[in-house]
């Protein structure tokens, strides 16, 4: 357990050191920020709390942004090692390899979750300030909150698995970026040219809400507008999210953490310095 | 007492490429071995093997009667690998403080431990500002770490001044004294020379020898030489008693095979007052790794 920590301190202050805390906590403050004083056009007599619909933006944007902070924080974490030669001897050392990376992401998910609840907050007070009922969207932004950091642990752990596959951080970030670019844009327009080449038939039926839900950033955004049944204010494959039951996006989101975390373990065990 | 490091018929092949082949040595608590070879004799490779780092392709291992990259072999063995390198945003005093808590000893020891290798100055600087000699520096402290029984030094003292290698052997003499192991290779010869009880040369993955310096140079039984300097005006008068001599910047050079080093110096202590000096040169180091690196011998 010290050694689980005292890697994560060293983790976290050299993330601090890099400004990689900085860049996260500002990135979420804006976009947050500016979600939250821009997008309050749609409210008008929908009977819809302000924070509501909120949260709903937020979603979209968590979509994109905390994947992107997660694989842009990780991708370095065992390729850099390997190139600035720190690996062999971390390695000598008498402590696991599954002890470097949950060492690891407890530093990098802790810098996630001050982010996320940084932004989050502002958001919430920009809802309290201009309406009084923001308190009914409270629940939605707290759920929305903890899967943001769980969908942050699962790309976290993708970073740490094609960092240890690539071994050069170069090859890691190009990696990344094209990951980041599957899962969380090209995915989506992928499902739909099929269902739209499909025209309801049995990939619509039964191919697609399977394909969603193994996607962990879809799974994330379905998860959270099923639960705040904020599925009129989606749009994009998103709009499936009635068809799918809460409970299976929500094993999704559970499960992909874990998973990701088991592929990182694995990647970095074939690691030889 | 048994030895802390057991090697037998160690073999390592990359493909095709044979890195180690049929290596057996051992080392024993308190002994400073020297690892001589080429670059890409295996001597890295071996290191790595003796950490765990890379698996072997066959033979036998221990360390303290563990196998290699065990938690127990781990934790009674310090590394320092060549060219030692650490995050460049950390401070020296973090990064020693990290090092001690990842071997369960208490991070307050960490100001002594950069005091001992002279970089208490620099502790709370940034190690992305430090020399190269300050980075090995730091290597150096983190061996220190806990009572290593085994020290695999890789390179130790490249980037180090004569002084700080002086006080870094120093540092391995006490190590050394309290019984641990040290097993460290170098290109500086010289060194390796005065500082360690007994050498093993590498040569394309074997070991082509083993033993004290003594032991080397009498299997290798190197000519010796002998620089004579002769009196004002007698140089030439010498030359002519010891006909294999060569004039060199007014001192003769002479060689000859060890079975007759002192026929030859009775022959030139025989030539009385027209000697003015004489310097006997045994082969050194560099002629002795040369000689064994060439390959096997006739």
């Amino acid at each position: 357990m010290t050694r689980i920590l005292s890697t994560a301190g060293t983790e976290f202050r050299i993330a601090l050191r890099n400004r990689w805390v900085a860049i996260a906590l500002v990135l979420m403050a804006v976009f947050s920020l500016v979600l939250s004083l821009a997008g309050s056009a749609p409210t008008g007599g929908l009977g819809v709390d302000r924070l509501s619909v909120i949260v709903a933006s937020l979603t979209s944007l968590s979509v994109y942004l905390i994947p992107l902070l997660a694989l842009l924080m990780s991708f370095d974490a065992i390729a850099g090692e390997a190139e600035r030669g720190t690996l062999p001897l971390l390695l000598a050392y008498p402590t696991a390899r599954e002890e470097v990376l949950i060492g690891k992401l407890l530093a990098h998910l802790a810098i996630l979750t001050l982010a996320v609840l940084l932004g989050h907050g502002l958001a919430a007070s920009v809802a309290f300030w201009t309406d009084e009922n923001a308190l009914d969207g409270l629940p939605a932004l707290a759920r929305l909150s903890w899967s943001s950091i769980l969908l942050g642990a699962t790309f976290l752990g993708a970073g740490y698995a094609l960092s240890s596959l690539s071994r050069r951080p170069s090859g890691a970030a190009g990696l990344a970026i094209g990951l980041w670019l599957g899962l969380v844009v090209l995915y989506d327009l992928a499902l739909l040219s099929a269902i739209v080449a499909d025209n309801g038939g049995w990939f619509t039926t039964e191919a697609f809400p399977i394909a969603l839900i193994a996607n962990p950033a879809d799974a994330f955004r379905l998860f959270n507008l099923t639960a705040s049944g904020a599925t009129a204010a989606a749009a994009g494959v998103a709009g499936a999210a009635d068809a799918i039951p809460l409970w299976q996006s929500l094993t999704s989101v559970l499960l992909w953490p874990l998973v990701a975390l088991a592929l990182a373990a694995a990647a970095f065990r074939k690691v030889t310095p | 007492m048994t030895s802390t490091l057991t090697i037998s018929d160690l073999t390592k092949r990359f493909g095709e490429i044979a890195a180690l082949t049929g290596v057996s040595l051992s080392v024993a608590p308190g002994e400073r071995v020297a690892l001589l070879g080429h670059n890409g004799a295996g001597k890295s490779t071996l290191m790595k093997i003796i950490l765990g780092l890379i698996p072997m392709t066959s033979g036998q291992v221990t360390i303290c009667d563990a196998a290699p990259g065990s938690a127990a072999a781990r934790s009674a063995v310090a590394y320092l690998p060549e060219n030692a390198a650490f995050h460049p945003a950390l401070t020296g005093l973090e990064q020693i403080r990290h090092y001690l808590r990842l071997r369960g000893e208490s991070p307050s020891l960490a100001m002594g431990l950069l005091e001992k290798v002279g970089l208490a100055q620099a502790a709370r600087r940034r190690i992305g500002t430090y020399s190269k000699g300050m980075r090995q520096r730091v290597g150096l402290a983190q061996t220190l770490i806990g009572h290593p029984r085994l020290l695999v030094l890789d390179e130790p003292t490249s980037g180090l001044d004569p002084v700080s290698r002086r006080e870094f052997y120093a540092l391995l003499d006490d190590l050394a004294a309290q019984g641990a192991s040290i097993l460290l290779s170098s290109h500086a010869l010289t060194e390796v020379e005065a500082r360690t009880d007994r050498i093993l040369i590498l040569s394309k993955g074997r070991l082509v020898a083993e033993g004290s310096l003594a032991d080397l140079r009498r299997r290798a039984n190197l000519p010796v030489t002998l620089h004579v300097t002769a009196r004002n005006g007698y140089a030439s008068d010498i030359c002519a008693h010891l006909p294999e001599s060569i004039l060199v910047d007014g001192a003769l050079h002479l060689t000859c095979p060890q079975s007759e080093k002192l026929e030859t110096l009775g022959r030139i202590t025989g030539l009385g007052d027209k000697v003015a000096d004489l310097d006997v040169l045994p082969p050194s180091l560099e002629d002795l790794y040369a000689h064994f690196s060439r390959g096997p011998q006739p």
